[in-house]
């Protein structure tokens, strides 16, 4: 992507909104689309910094293999579980029916 | 099918098989990993997603992936990490599946198989990896809703991604008997196709012949077992190769197995494109696969099927076709060995392995791991046979009444009268029967036709119920008549 492309479209937004499960109303699309292009520029800027040296990572904490052992703990209750449920039948959570 | 239209197009076949690992406890979570319990009894906080959880990896789950990776010849990625696959679904509580994306447990791999003509052939790995698996969905026609059970989320799978090196139906097949083979041998699941254990999708392409680059692939789901994965791809093929060869083109899709009607059906949609933006799952920190860690795991690998084939054939002198017999199920192989440590003629053991216990467990519709029958047992029977105390036939009586009754094999021949009579005046009571009542086959005896003491022998086993001994019996025919010949 160039930097002079529009980064971002309406389009875009509207699309990842609908992935996303977020309905936007009124002016929110326009703004989200601005805001995203700020923050891409941004992105960009950082793009221009020589990180030859630094070494690629996907986690800020300087920590590594954190395990648990394969030791059973206690499950919730089945009527702890139903209590978070919208709507509930026979010990299932219940929803709307999903087509496969 | 007509055979031009089979020349003209290759199949092209990737598989992708999820392996449900049998941990105690769930991947991240500390919830028993346990199936057919009553709905959502097996989950906590973090596996339902609950705000405010933190999963932590069970070392035990990336063990067994590591396993895994070693069995299947792989690359391991010296460094680790989990990433989050976003989709919207009501079997996936949080809204994302932690899988892994660039940095899988392991990499080019290759698994060895035999085809059905006997052939080896190579199958690469292209990944595998570690995930989580989601929940199960009911679907309620009556209510027009669905039921979730959050039990199975969080359960941990190891997906084996090969590469599209598959070229037919049945060639899938015998791919996913060896990787079951290899996985069975590791310990690390149950591999059991029914309980969903052990799941397979296909991509299936066709091209023309000798052409290089691969068509639009569409994606086979909902086989359950091995021959329905099988069946399935056969009319997948055939489907595309109708398509193509009328001119029209292949879409990219998934398409469902119906069982019932025999024929793959468009899956619609359940997400975009499977735009799944992928991204580092920050609740978890990366892995270091040391050299520690390996060596440690390799240790706890045991022989695999492949080495146990060679090692049979090499060290026992099987023969490849009974090895092969023996290897595919490790129990018969921990049997067959410990039966060559009490008895020394290797092939005799094969022999009545593969073939009367193995006959009597499928009459019995039972697997090997079910029957009572120890080694020490096993072998009396065959070095009864070679005392003469019993013949074949009653060795297969007694080999029966041990699987039956589980008592021991003197005990059995003692209850039910099966030892061979060796007693010479009772014999000589039976043959004497037989010359009154075949007079017409004594004669061909006398005149030179030896087959036809055979058919006495066989006749005499008959009247004594296998009991005589057929050496004997022969002894004493051929004593009989000549000395009758002879006056
Ligand atoms: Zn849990």
């Amino acid at each position: 992507m160039t930097k002079s492309q529009k980064s971002i479209t309406k389009e875009d937004v509207q699309y990842i909104a609908s992935l996303s499960r977020i309905h936007l109303q009124g002016d929110e699309v326009e703004r989200l689309t601005k805001d995203l292009e700020d923050i891409l520029r941004y992105v960009h800027k950082l793009e221009k910094l020589d990180v030859r040296a630094v070494e690629a990572t996907s986690h800020v904490l300087p920590l590594a293999n954190v395990y648990r052992e394969d030791e059973v703990r206690p499950s919730l209750a089945q009527a702890e579980v139903m209590k978070v449920a919208v709507m509930s039948h026979n010990g299932f959570l219940k929803v709307p029916k999903v087509i496969q | 099918m007509n055979q031009p239209l089979g020349q003209k197009y290759e199949t092209v076949i990737g598989l992708e098989v999820h392996l449900q690992l049998s941990t105690r406890t769930k991947i991240f979570c500390g919830c028993a990993n346990v199936f057919g319990r009553d709905p959502n009894t097996q989950t906590c906080p973090v596996c339902l997603g609950l705000p405010g959880t933190l999963p932590v990896l069970n070392k035990m789950a990336l063990e067994y992936a590591l396993k895994i990776a070693m069995a299947l010849n792989c690359q391991i990625n010296p460094l680790i990490k989990f990433d989050r696959k976003n989709y919207y679904y009501p079997d996936l509580p949080k809204g994302y599946q932690i899988s892994q994306y660039d940095k899988p447990v392991a990499y080019d791999g290759h698994v060895w198989m035999t085809t059905v003509d006997g052939q080896t052939r190579k199958i690469n790995i292209k990944r595998a990896h570690l995930e989580e698996d989601a929940g199960k969905l009911i679907h309620d026609d009556r209510s027009n809703s669905s039921l979730v059970d959050y039990n199975r989320t969080g359960t941990p799978l190891v997906e084996i991604v090969s590469e599209p090196d598959l070229r037919s139906p049945q060639e899938v097949y015998d791919y996913l008997q060896a990787l079951k083979l290899t996985l069975e041998y590791l310990h690390v699941s149950d591999c059991d196709m029914e309980k969903g254990s052990l799941r397979c999708d296909a991509n299936v392409s066709i091209r023309g012949a000798g052409q290089k680059i691969f068509g639009t692939k569409t994606e086979l789901k909902n086989m359950n077992s091995f021959k329905a994965v099988r069946t399935a791809l056969e009319f997948e093929e055939k489907r595309q190769r109708e398509v193509v060869s009328s001119g029209g083109r292949i879409i990219q899709e998934t398409r469902l197995w119906s069982e019932e009607k025999g024929t793959t059906v468009t899956m619609r949609s359940k997400e975009e494109a499977h735009d799944y933006r992928y991204f580092p799952e920050p609740d978890l920190v990366p892995f270091d696969i040391d050299d520690a860690l390996i060596e440690e795991v390799r240790r706890s690998i045991p022989e695999l099927p492949r080495q146990k084939f060679e090692r049979f054939v090499g060290e026992y002198g099987l023969s490849e076709y009974d090895a092969r017999i023996i290897v595919a199920d490790q129990h018969i192989a921990h049997f067959f060995e410990a039966c060559t440590k009490l008895y020394v003629d290797t092939k005799k053991i094969s022999n009545w392995l593969n073939g009367p216990l193995l006959q009597e467990l499928n009459v019995r519709k039972m697997g090997f791991s079910d029957i009572k029958i120890k080694p020490e047992d096993f072998i009396a029977i065959i070095r009864k046979v070679d005392e003469n105390v019993l013949s074949n036939l009653t060795a297969k009586e007694t080999l029966k009444q041990v699987l039956d009754t589980g008592k021991d094999v003197a005990a059995v021949i003692r209850d039910a009268g099966l030892a061979q009579v060796s007693d010479s005046s009772a014999l000589e009571g039976i043959v004497d029967e037989l010359i009154r009542e075949h007079q017409n086959v004594v004669g061909q005896i006398r005149e030179g036709k030896a087959s036809a003491i055979g058919f006495l022998v066989g006749q005499a086993m008959r009247k004594s119920q296998g009991k005589a001994n057929p050496k004997m019996i022969g002894e004493i025919i051929q004593r009989k008549l000549s000395a009758k010949s002879d006056a």
